[in-house]
């Protein structure tokens, strides 16, 4: 994925060594995640945002509506568009310029998510049929790299979803004008990404820095709320058999419900 | 401990080869106890050895071997030679001059310049090195009259021959002086035009049916049938 | 604009091509297509038109993109304007960098990069003509450009996509099956040893579903395989045969 500094052949032995016990650089189990925070409505001026700290990886999403045109062949939906930055001061891998390979997959993984499971009701999002609607900007903004921040990023974005606010509005000769109040949001689904490294060909979930350094694959699954995958991403070099993938998915399974409860209050 | 293809049947990349206790030749890897194809070519069953004459490979540099190559660079304290090798060969200016090379004196131009053509011979080469060539000997150096014909470096040895059998029949049926370099370019000689272009003719039939048997024989058919028509015309 | 379809399989059970949902279009492949690439392959699946070329190994330029220990691949992924229904802009989309990105990692597996460090391996795959599958196929022509090229290869990779549509798994889709249907896998693999390098999904499975789509997808993709190994031996057969005359 994102080329870390270099790892020791030392450490790279010592990480594949204690994978092969079952155990982790860390601590951690191989299916545990890292210690999560969450925080919602941490920048004000967004209608709604969210901060993640995911062990001491930090991604900020901010979440921003318009009011634009709707794509000509859905013209009574709204629109969904999701972007990432690999802020530079995240990393010293990280340089500045337009998003690169690195910065558009991520952004388009945690799109998939949202946008397969339909998680945002975008036909209640239509303000004049075919003419105007609201645009949702998900802005994916990573603060601290130390690996995994599909998972990151995908869970912030979930959390300023839920905590955004779109404002009333009357249609009055084909003009839209705002009206004092807020509504939340409409979301009918809360995806969650879960990503595994495969390291010495055991899989590990929520892989940090120095793994995704040794890992020789990477394996994204994203699940609804009713269980069903509604995302996929292999990603890095290397390869994984059709038993690992189906091992994945049975993990991801679980581990997505554990995640959601941090974030859809039930 | 089985075997999977006859002797030179064409194989591809990831073919089986053999399973067992073999050795793995060129072309080959060797992985759980199976040796599989990396190159498409034919292959060979050699007492332990399971190896792929490979049909279509480029030149990596081997100490010793003679090369044709071209200058693409005048630096400062030598220059770049283009083998036709993923690697850029170095041609040091010490190899050339006799006495110690002074930037400020000597321009190297006026010895070898881009676009010059030379015969060289490998004496450097490893991983972290680009290879380094050498002019110092008898036969090597510039090129200053013949063609030059480019086939893929895995066919060099088909135009050999098997003990110089198919080279020294194209030097007697064409008169030419061919001197091949391992990295797939060919110098051709002659004393004209006509049995330069033979001599060429005669190089893309074997490059393009290098894996067929018969082969001496049919090119040496073709060159005569082709003096024949020529003479009549 | 073309309109979407009521349904996407008729009562006979058939897709709107008359195909069965297990069959792959019908798949045309040539090796060896362009003088100047080092190697080159042109597929033809269905309607998608689809070149791959190499240039390499060699020296990288610029010099601080050279890896010392392994060879560097780069690969672009790029459909050209007139390939899809509605012109597409030459730049390139967010789209064609991230296929470009996961196409090269479906790659990489397979070249044994380790033999030529400090040099680079150039793939361009051109969409000439869009109907489905295109990074797919890109797969299968880009790994036999590789192959035609001379750079060893542990296997080629295979390439195909599995999807749902009308709640029944099929094997590779279409474009308007892929637009208008309820998911897309697409998958690639060195088919030898089963190893998957490429796995992307979008749309919604249930566990059961996706398990049946990846095992279709993995047929499809050793059947890719079949015609890739018949395409790179074909050539030379041919003039074997014409030889043996």
């Amino acid at each position: 994925m994102i080329p870390s500094s270099i790892i020791t052949r030392v450490k790279q032995k010592r990480i594949a060594q204690l994978i092969s016990k079952g155990k982790r650089i860390d601590g951690r189990n191989l299916y545990d995640y890292r210690e999560i925070q969450i925080e919602t409505g941490v920048i004000e001026r967004a209608e709604g945002s969210a901060r993640v700290k995911l062990g001491k990886t930090e991604v900020l999403v901010g979440v921003k509506l318009e009011i634009g045109e709707p794509f000509s062949d859905v013209p009574n939906e709204g629109v969904l568009t999701v972007n990432a930055e690999l802020v530079p001061l995240a990393s010293p891998t990280f340089e500045p310029g337009p998003p690169d390979e690195n910065a558009i997959e991520l952004a388009r993984v945690v799109d998939r998510g949202i946008r397969e499971s339909k998680a945002i009701i975008l036909e209640d999002l239509c303000l004049i049929p075919g003419k105007k609607v609201f645009v949702v900007f998900v802005d994916i903004y990573v603060l601290n790299h130390d690996g995994n921040l599909i998972d990151a990023s995908a869970l912030a974005a979930l959390a300023a979803l839920t905590n955004t606010k779109i404002f009333n509005y009357e249609v009055k000769d084909d003009e839209v004008v705002i009206k004092p109040g807020y509504k939340k949001l409409p979301l009918r689904n809360s995806p969650i990404a879960v990503t595994f490294a495969k390291i010495n060909d055991r899989l590990v979930v929520d892989p940090w820095l120095e793994e995704e350094g040794v890992m020789e694959a990477r394996l994204t699954v994203i699940m609804e709320k009713e269980g069903k995958i509604c995302a996929m991403q292999k990603g890095g070099g290397g390869y994984l058999t059709p038993k690992q993938i189906l091992e994945a998915v049975k993990v991801a399974s679980e581990k997505s419900k554990e995640l959601r409860k941090l974030v859809v209050k039930e | 401990m089985p075997t999977f293809f006859e002797k030179r049947e064409l194989v591809a990349p990831g073919d089986l080869l053999a399973e067992g206790d073999y050795i793995a030749g060129e072309n080959t890897y060797k992985e759980n106890n199976k040796i599989y194809a990396t190159r498409i070519g034919l292959v060979e069953y050699e007492n332990r050895k399971v190896s792929v004459v490979a049909l279509k490979a480029f030149y990596i540099p081997r100490v010793g071997d003679i090369v044709i190559g071209k200058i693409v660079e005048v630096g400062v304290s030598g220059w770049s030679v283009d083998i036709n090798s993923p690697y850029l060969a170095l041609l040091k200016a010490s190899d050339v001059m006799e006495r110690t090379f002074n930037p400020r004196r000597d321009d190297l131009t006026s010895i070898y310049d881009v676009g010059d053509m030379i015969i060289a011979k490998i004496t450097a080469y490893d991983r972290t090195h680009n290879p380094l060539l050498t002019v110092n000997e008898p036969g090597l150096g510039k090129i200053t009259r013949g063609q030059i014909v480019r086939v893929t470096p895995a066919k060099i040895p088909r135009i050999i021959g098997r003990k110089g059998s198919m080279i020294n029949m194209l030097k007697r049926e064409t008169g030419c002086r061919i001197t091949l370099g391992q990295n797939g370019l060919i110098l051709i000689s002659g004393r004209s035009l006509e049995s330069e272009r033979l001599a060429v003719m005669a190089i893309r039939k074997i490059e393009e049916e290098s894996h067929t048997s018969g082969l001496t024989d049919r090119v040496a058919e073709m060159i005569r049938k082709e003096k024949e028509r020529v003479k009549n015309e | 604009m073309s309109k979407n379809p009521e349904k996407l399989i008729n009562e006979k059970g058939l897709r709107l091509d008359g195909r069965k949902p297990d069959e792959l279009r019908p798949v045309k492949i040539e090796v060896g297509v362009l003088s100047n690439a080092d190697g080159s392959a042109y597929i033809e699946q269905g309607k998608s038109k689809i070149l791959a070329a190499v240039y390499g190994p060699k020296e990288v330029h610029p010099r601080h993109l050279a890896l010392p220990d392994r060879a560097v691949l780069r690969c672009r992924y790029h459909m050209a304007p007139f390939s899809v229904e509605q012109r597409k802009s030459p730049a390139p989309s967010r789209r064609e960098m991230e296929l470009s990105k996961v196409i090269r990692e479906a790659l990489e597996p397979a070249v044994f990069l380790e033999y030529y460090p400090r040099t680079s391996i150039d793939i361009f795959i051109e969409v000439l003509q869009a109907d489905g599958g295109t990074r797919c196929a890109g797969i299968t022509v880009a790994s036999l450009a590789l192959a035609d090229a001379g750079v060893p290869m542990r296997d080629l990779v295979a390439a195909c996509a599995a999807g749902k549509i009308d709640g029944k798994i099929v094997l590779d889709l279409t474009d308007t099956e892929d637009k208008n249907g309820e998911a897309d896998l697409p998958v690639a693999m060195m088919p030898t040893a089963e190893l998957i390098t490429l796995l992307q999904m979008d749309g919604m499975l249930t566990t059961e579903e996706f398990e049946e789509a990846l095992n279709l997808a993995v047929q499809g993709c050793k059947q890719i395989y079949e015609a890739q190994k018949e395409a790179l031996k074909a050539k030379y057969i041919e003039i074997k045969e014409a030889v043996q005359e």
